[in-house]
């Protein structure tokens, strides 16, 4: 037996797609990921139209979509983080139906309750065997952790693995295992590895951004959760990359080993556990290359799926363990709530990932940014669109000053004993203004809802309206 | 004065210009000279001089290095930003008392037609062969001197030397500065250096200056503030004292009073700050 | 005074400004582009218009093209690029 189909186009008649239905896809392969579009190409040139597309994150690789958005083919998004064109053609009105945004937790748990139904899954798989074993660690287009592709495999009704490096059987080592593959199709090429690198994934050489990294990792010091066996995740900022290295100097220095590392891994984590300043890492999606080669050969570095990672109905899940996160933000607001949807405009330029998912589950969650972007006070009286709740975000660092959450008052006084410059969220944005000068508002649009923020737990919390310029 | 790092902030850079304050460096010398290109010196002292009026600089020591006197455009740069506060004008290229007397008389003129009560300082830089030999001579040309500056740079290129990392070649400087300095009872302070991402071979260097007898060194990367305040820590004392101005200042909320005195004396914003930022330097050994 | 020649002064880095001055026997024109133009763009005439109203500057054609800058640049880059067109002795 074999589940190898010859084409994407047989492979639709196989699985009886309609119009209408929900195709799901991950994006371990980031902005190098060619499996979205080949198949919505196909799919579009097949006439099948109305499609849901449901897409852990979208690159600006994706903007095809917008075509097929124009042409018919896709009429609905469903998707955890969206930056590129895309974004703004969506912002703009571009599609009738709202984008539907999740974080890399609520995703899971929307699938396992239902709320997503997907009817096939398309998974991208550097290797695969003919029955659907797969894994991201070995072939061409190696992309290391495919833990977003777990919830899709498991609950989609028809799953299709597309790969580019066919292996005899049984695929070893395998992450995603038969028992949920319908069939596997052969393409020329899923993706392109070097593009997983995107953004910024090296420390920043920004004075200002060194100087609040530095801050940030005083303020784990300074909050007492770092001690024997601490638990650590950061974004891939080139901020918190640096405030990861400040961290790391002051484990040394007092002589702690930390548990795990969590979160989208890059070289920085590899090289911690290589020098044992931690003991294993926690994989829901690499970064860089350094972390796919990682993951494919220490042991104690460990692909996890995404409703382990963050899902709020798992039994449990990793960042409930987490003893420390650090995230970004474009704008914070006067009751701790954190936009990383929108930018100043009210375009959309990104989503929540797993920001509000660690927030909610860590036990110090700590927001870097700068006070003021070209002008822009980070810190205002309203967040555009709210991403994280403030009362999942505990402490708030800038280049010039500190702001711990009312409801955190033991933080606030540890840190302050610290001799940090804590300072009350109002000063904060006031501050921030001194410098900049007030900013007008822009007032809400009367736009229509162009996108729907769901929240991990599967409640609305916010929704983004259409921007006319 | 504690003057354990003076950094650098080229004149002529918006984005370095409004972030001078966070790094924490005791002093902040905004820089007119060599960091400004020579069709640039009218734009950047006035970006500086606006810069001065706009942000808060207490606890900080303002200093700018201004053009030299050989130079066409000190005068006009003194007349640009003495404006507003600053502590100290550092002189590049100093060579003589001579140059001293000159800067300070049109020190003394502008005070009085700005009406600054506060004589300023001049720190004078010793960056050739003939600034170095009158060094004492220099150190000692007034009330208004304050330190001086070893430039390492400008002083090698003048004596054919090597600029090497390890320093040999600037020994006798060095010494002859400090010694200067200390004879006249001012600061002396090092030679940035100048490889920004080799902070191990900083603090090696900036120990050595220490042991030499620097009171402290000029920085030319924010990053490199930690390693030279870390290295010229202030003593216990200044720790202890610090430690009682923030329990002052904490007591003082509690109690809901605006103005705190401590031993008789009033607490204003540059003695909180300074003593804030003496705190998180000695690693933040418990204020209760 | 009066503008005498087409002058620039600041660069198109990140929070700096980059404003051109220049004579153009008209009333004063004033032309601002800006990253931040919804947040800030009266703010940044407001600043030009009272610097030119400082130096007395009451005709010519003012460009502005700002990249999030503070009003304490705009306003130095403004005053410098009429110096540069207009002043007498400059460096």
């Amino acid at each position: 037996m074999s589940k190898v189909v010859k084409s994407l186009k047989e492979v639709f008649r196989l699985c009886g797609m309609k119009d209408g239905m929900t195709l799901s896809f991950h994006h371990h392969l980031r902005n190098g990921d060619y499996v979205l579009n080949i198949v919505t190409d196909e799919a579009a040139e097949e006439g099948f139209r109305d499609l849901n597309i449901a897409m852990s994150s979208l690159f600006p690789v994706h903007d095809n979509l917008v075509r097929h958005i124009k042409n018919g083919t896709v009429t609905g998004i469903d998707t955890n983080y969206m930056t590129g064109p895309l974004g703004e053609f969506i912002s703009n009105g571009g599609m009738e139906k709202p984008v539907i945004f999740r974080s890399h937790g609520g995703r899971p748990n929307a699938i396992e309750t239902g709320d997503l139904k997907i009817d096939i899954a398309f998974i991208a798989a550097p290797s695969s065997d003919c029955m659907g074993n797969i894994n991201g660690v070995r072939g061409p287009s190696k992309c290391g952790s495919l833990g977003y592709a777990f919830p899709d495999a498991e609950n989609a009704i028809k799953t299709v693995v597309v790969t580019d490096n066919l292996v005899d059987y049984p695929n070893i080592p395998v992450s995603i295992n038969e028992k949920d593959i319908d069939y596997v199709v052969v393409i020329d090429k899923i993706g392109d590895s070097s593009k997983i690198v995107s953004g910024t994934t090296q420390i920043t050489r920004d004075p200002v951004g060194l100087k609040i990294a530095d801050n940030a990792a005083s303020v784990i010091a300074a909050s007492g959760v770092m001690r024997e066996g601490f638990s650590f995740q950061t974004g891939a900022g080139g901020a918190s990359l640096a405030a990861a290295a400040c961290l790391r100097n002051l484990m040394i220095k007092k002589g702690i080993t930390g548990s795990f590392c969590l979160g989208g891994i890059t070289k920085y984590f590899v090289d911690f556990v290589k020098e044992g300043l931690f003991k294993s890492i926690l994989d829901v999606q690499c970064f860089d290359l350094d972390a796919v080669e990682s993951i494919g050969s220490n042991p104690f570095h460990q692909e996890i799926s995404a409703s382990r990672y963050a899902n709020p109905s798992s039994k449990s899940c990793v960042v409930d363990s987490l003893d420390a996160v650090i995230l970004g933000a474009t704008e914070i607001d006067r009751d701790f709530n954190v936009n990383v949807h929108t930018d100043s405009n009210g375009l959309i330029i990104g989503g929540s990932g797993g920001h509000c998912d660690a927030a909610a589950g860590s036990s110090l969650s700590i927001i870097v940014a700068p006070l003021q972007r070209g002008r822009l006070p980070i810190v205002v009286d309203r967040v555009k669109t709210v991403t994280t709740p403030g009362k999942t975000v505990d402490v708030i660092v800038t280049e010039r000053g500190i702001a711990v959450n009312p409801l955190k008052p033991e933080l606030e006084t540890n840190l302050k004993n610290y001799g940090l410059d804590v300072v009350s969220i109002d000063d904060l944005m006031k501050k921030a203004v001194e410098i900049t000068g007030s900013p007008r508002i822009r007032e809400k649009e009367k736009g229509r809802v162009v996108a729907e923020v769901i929240y991990r737990d599967g409640s609305r919390i916010d929704e983004i309206l259409s921007v006319s310029e | 004065m504690i003057r354990r790092s003076m950094l650098f902030i080229p004149g002529n850079s918006p984005s370095m210009l409004m972030n001078s304050t966070v790094f924490g460096s005791d002093s902040i010398i905004f820089d007119l000279e060599d960091a400004v290109s020579e069709n640039q010196k009218d734009a950047a002292r006035i970006l500086v001089r606006n810069t001065l009026s706009t942000f808060d600089f207490s606890g900080y020591e303002v200093c700018v290095r201004i053009n030299s006197t050989a130079s066409p455009f000190w005068k006009k740069d003194l007349k640009e930003i003495l404006k507003y506060r600053v502590d100290s004008i550092v002189l590049p290229k100093a060579e003589s008392a001579e140059d001293i007397g000159m800067l300070s008389s049109e020190l003394s003129g502008l005070e009085e037609e700005y009406s600054i009560s506060k004589k300023i300082n001049i720190i004078p830089i010793l960056e050739s062969a003939l600034g170095i030999e009158n060094s004492f001579q220099i150190a000692s040309a007034g009330e208004r001197i304050d330190a001086l500056f070893l430039g390492a740079e400008d002083l090698t290129a003048d004596i054919s030397a090597r600029r090497t990392k390890k320093g040999d070649e600037i020994f006798y400087s060095r010494s002859r500065v400090v010694i200067a300095a200390k004879a006249a009872s001012v600061d002396a302070i090092d030679t940035p250096f100048t490889d920004t991402n080799d902070l191990e071979s900083l603090e090696r260097d900036t120990l050595f200056a220490k042991d030499l007898g620097f009171s402290g060194k000029a920085v030319i990367s924010p990053r490199h503030i930690d390693t030279v305040n870390n290295t010229f820590l202030p003593s216990e004392e200044e720790i202890e004292y610090a430690r009682e101005v923030l329990e002052a200042i904490a007591e003082g909320e509690r109690q809901g009073k605006g103005a705190v005195s401590l031993n008789g004396e009033m607490i204003d914003a540059p003695v909180v700050n300074r003593a804030r930022r003496i705190i998180q330097l000695a690693g933040g050994k418990g204020i209760k | 005074m009066v503008l005498q020649k087409r002058a620039s002064a600041g660069t198109l880095e990140s929070s700096d400004t980059m404003v051109t001055a220049e004579p153009s026997g008209k009333e004063l024109e004033l032309y601002v582009e800006s990253i931040v133009m919804h947040q800030f763009g009266d703010d940044i005439r407001k600043s030009v218009m009272e610097v030119c109203s400082e130096l007395g500057v009451s005709s010519g054609r003012i460009t502005v093209k700002d990249r999030g800058a503070l009003e304490c640049t705009i306003k130095a880059r403004v005053e410098t690029a009429l110096l540069r067109s207009g002043g007498e002795n400059n460096d």
